[in-house]
């Protein structure tokens, strides 16, 4: 206990000194730092991939404050496509049409953490991938059929800082939700900030997933005290139906959180019995708050138990098994690990150690198996599947390779023999991934280390800089960092799937096609006028649109639908119309409607934006708006 | 058969002006019928198998774009038949018409015939005379060289008959009937399917239905 004292003491020293001095410093001493030519011969062989040829790989980042999933091959780590979903991109049309600026609403960005796969029988299954907002609140959903934002649901009632999100359940039941910030609930409620601990509450939900379709609707919110839920995970095995959230604020601080948030020595975690949650809901156990069910766990016992987890804890990681889970402090110089067997007895024992406003705490002692000393600042740990665990290090800008239990006396006795190995990573690690981590099977051949500073380390980009990923080869005894990419700011998680697992499609099928305003021909398209609306609907083929001359009156509402004829891969056509703030971008057999006010009188070229042709330069058309009061009559056709 | 035996009796009083009547005449051996029973068999096939393929490839479609001709349709390769849609695409920067269904009115008649030619094959099966196996190897070499004709000329005619306004100006050419061509970026390859190769094979199954045949009146000669 002193000894964990005096680390902790060393860690916030070093807190203060700033945390990059030390990440300057911490490279030395680790493996993996220094390479020789031989090896660097070595590494480029392991993760070339020769033109033409595909990665093994895909790798989806989370794109942070950009709003976006970033997708990149691996190892050869290129990146391949930015996926939007929570902010508009121009390049694929995205945030123009009709149909995506509702799904955006208001906003025209978000930040997204935790991109999560879809689940089957706790093994990706290659459908969707969930992606949160913390900014806003919300979660979304791509289909990796077409790699493409399907939904967004939120902003998500009763929820404020979505962070600890979007882990997904073993048969994508559920994905999580954790408010990283707490508000007086209802939202819109006042009170001062100073009543924090009495006026404000966090909550912890489920995202009820359907399995079919994949459409989300909140399925059970949890009302908790105003600690900040951060981190998430969920069981499987022996923990299966049950989800975690790490907090760092129980001390419930509503100010100076870096030092009042940091007072106490352990925080509290939630461990939530979903299955109990759902079953609450459905036995009509839950009030309705802002139109979603919310679980008051006082009056529903065996819904949601506390942890104690020192100090300051940020992630919470289940292994493979589903019976380990490490949750690492920042603030300490440790990983614990729980056994949830050990969990599982102490609750039907009643062994806890305190009650939380109704909710028990259970007994740290009962259910900790150990505190395996990883180093400086321990983030996030993930699994290769053969017994060991990777918890990256922030401030030690490290990651450690340990041992998961079950331990011998020995090793309990001297848990530094545990550490199996370290290796530096430039600079300042946050996440850390291994493909399937949260899977029953991890694949256990890669890990990406994602750093948050990467300074130095690339041709200088002024003072906005690259975030920096890097590429340890996990296979040996010790592991062996290879490769170094960098992406656009600001990767948080990320998730790995073997390519083979998906087959999405290059062009959308006419046969599915059920869009009403779809047209297959040239021949088909129309101008139909209303009084004050004119609707086009319009085929784009190369290289022409059909028609290629839209005449309208000042004022009128013009609804184009525009149908990319073409059924060939890659020859997608974009539709701009100048001086009107409008790109958007038709993939082959898809049809984009887009709605404005033709208010500026004027003849407005309108062209293909989307490279598709040797005649693409041809690909153009005009807007004609006629000076409202001057136009003569408009001939309807 | 053996009551068509009698009159099939040698007479060695016959001139041998009148030989190739009495040849003519000739029943036909087992085997013979076999044969042309299977020939019967091959024309219905033929009417539902794939008879050619026609297969464009460029740096950009290096998996290639793909027709396959059937007695009664035009098939694109790809999803749902993407290859045709693309070729008349492209086709069109030079000028050349769609190729369109409708317009082969050969796939209207052609599937009739072939069914014609099965009930000939079969009537000479049945019937087993030498006379109707002549009558069917005439009549299906005239059909095979006229398809056959017919083929080049659409061939012909779809690579000269271009829109003189379209975007690209092309010399005139005439795709490659069988083999391997040039056409711009595109190399050409048009090779028969299984239809075709079943279709070439005729004649011979028809020639060996003679054969079998012909040794029986050698030998009462």
């Amino acid at each position: 206990m002193n000894k964990t004292k005096r680390f902790t003491l060393l860690t916030l020293a070093v807190l203060s000194a700033g945390s990059a001095f030390f990440a300057g410093c911490s490279d030395s001493g680790s493996s993996g730092a220094s390479s020789s030519a031989n090896d660097k011969g070595s590494a480029a062989e392991r993760t070339y991939v020769a033109p033409g040829e595909l990665d093994n790989y895909y790798l989806f980042y989370s794109g942070g404050h950009s709003g976006q999933v970033f997708v990149a091959g691996m190892p050869s780590m290129r990146h391949l496509i930015t996926i939007p979903v929570f902010a508009p991109s121009p390049g694929v049309g995205y945030g123009f049409d009709d149909e995506s600026r509702e799904m955006l609403g208001e906003y025209t960005w978000g930040d997204v953490h935790h991109p999560g796969l879809s689940k089957t029988d706790g093994l990706y299954d290659g459908r969707w991938l969930f992606v949160n907002d913390n900014a806003n609140n919300r979660v979304a959903r791509i289909d990796l059929r077409d790699f493409k934002t399907k939904q967004i649901l939120g902003p998500i009632p009763n929820s404020s800082g979505n962070h600890g999100s979007s882990f997904v359940t073993e048969n994508t039941e559920y994905l999580l939700v954790g408010t990283r910030f707490s508000v007086p609930l209802p939202m819109g409620r006042f009170a001062p900030v100073e009543d924090y601990a009495d006026e404000f509450n966090g909550m912890v939900s489920g995202i009820k997933v359907d399995s079919e379709s994949g459409e989300l609707s909140v399925g059970w919110q949890i009302i908790t005290p105003p600690f900040n839920w951060d981190l998430g995970s969920t069981g499987k095995g022996p923990s299966s139906g049950w989800a975690f959230w790490t907090s760092y604020n129980t001390e419930m601080a509503h100010t100076k959180l870096e030092a009042n948030a940091s007072q106490l020595d352990r925080d509290y975690a939630a461990f939530v019995n979903w299955r109990a949650a759902a079953k609450a809901v459905a036995d009509g156990k839950a009030d309705m708050l802002d139109g979603v069910p919310v679980i008051d766990p006082a009056k529903v016992p065996g819904v949601l138990y506390y942890v104690p987890v020192g100090k300051s804890p940020h992630g919470i990681d289940v292994d493979p098994s589903g019976r380990w889970i490490a949750a690492s402090g920042k603030l300490q110089p440790t990983t614990t690990v729980f056994d949830f067997e050990k969990v599982q007895k102490a609750i039907a024992n009643k062994d806890f150690q305190d009650e939380f406003r109704g909710v028990p705490v259970l007994n740290y002692d009962a259910i900790v198996e150990g505190e395996v000393p990883v180093g400086l600042g321990p983030l996030h740990t993930q699994y290769d599947g053969k017994g060991n665990g990777y918890t990256s290090l922030y401030i030690e800008s490290a990651v450690a390779k340990w041992k998961l239990p079950p331990w011998t006396d020995e090793e309990k006795a001297n848990p530094e023999s545990l550490v199996l190995d370290k290796i530096g990573t430039h600079f300042n690690i946050g996440h850390l991934v291994i493909g399937g981590s949260d899977t029953r099977k991890p694949y256990g051949d890669w890990l990406v280390a994602m750093n948050k500073l990467s300074k130095g380390r690339h041709l200088s980009t002024g003072p906005s800089q690259p975030e920096s990923s890097q590429l340890i080869d996990i296979t040996g005894k010790k592991m062996e960092m290879v490769y170094e990419s960098f992406t656009d700011p600001e990767p948080h998680f990320a998730q790995i799937l073997k390519a083979d697992q998906i087959q999405p499609i290059e062009v959308y099928p006419k046969a599915e096609s059920k869009n009403p305003n779809a047209i297959w021909s040239l021949a088909e398209s129309t101008v139909t006028y209303e009084p004050g609306k004119v609707t086009a609907k319009i085929a784009a083929v190369r290289s022409q649109f059909g028609p290629d001359k839209i005449s309208v009156q000042e004022g009128d509402t013009v609804v184009l639908h525009i149908t990319n004829i073409e059924q060939t891969t890659d020859i997608i056509h974009g539709f701009a119309i100048s001086g009107h703030n409008l790109n958007v971008i038709i993939d082959p057999g898809e049809t984009k409607s887009v709605t404005f006010k033709a208010d500026k009188a004027g003849v407005f070229p309108f062209y293909c934006t989307n490279f598709c042709s040797a005649l693409h330069q041809e690909m153009q058309g005009y807007l004609e708006v006629k000076p409202a009061g001057t136009a003569e009559t408009v001939s309807i056709d | 058969m053996d009551q068509l035996s009698h009159s099939d009796t040698p007479s060695t009083s016959i001139p041998w002006w009148r030989r190739e009547a009495r040849f003519l005449d000739r029943p036909l051996t087992p085997v013979s019928r076999f044969l042309l029973l299977l020939v019967a068999a091959i024309f219905v096939a033929v009417a539902f198998l794939p008879l050619w393929r026609i297969t464009l490839i460029a740096p950009q479609y290096q998996e290639g774009l793909r027709v396959n001709i059937y007695s009664y349709k035009l098939e694109g390769g790809g999803l749902a038949g993407q290859d045709l849609f693309e070729i008349n695409n492209l086709n069109h920067y030079i000028g050349m018409r769609p190729l369109i269904q409708s317009d082969f009115v050969e796939m209207k008649w052609m599937p009739f015939a072939l069914g014609l030619f099965a009930m000939i094959a079969l009537r000479a099966a049945v019937h087993g005379r030498m006379n109707q196996v002549v009558d069917l190897f005439a009549l299906f070499t005239y059909f095979g060289l006229f398809s056959v004709g017919l083929f080049y000329y659409r061939l012909y005619t779809y690579g000269h008959d271009l829109d003189p306004t379209a975007p690209i100006t092309m010399e005139p050419f005439t795709p490659m009937l069988v083999g391997k061509n040039q056409i711009a970026n595109f190399t050409q390859y048009s090779f028969p399917l299984i239809g075709g190769v079943l279709m070439v094979t005729i004649p011979l199954i028809i020639f060996g239905a003679f054969w079998f045949s012909r040794a029986k009146y050698v030998a009462q000669e």
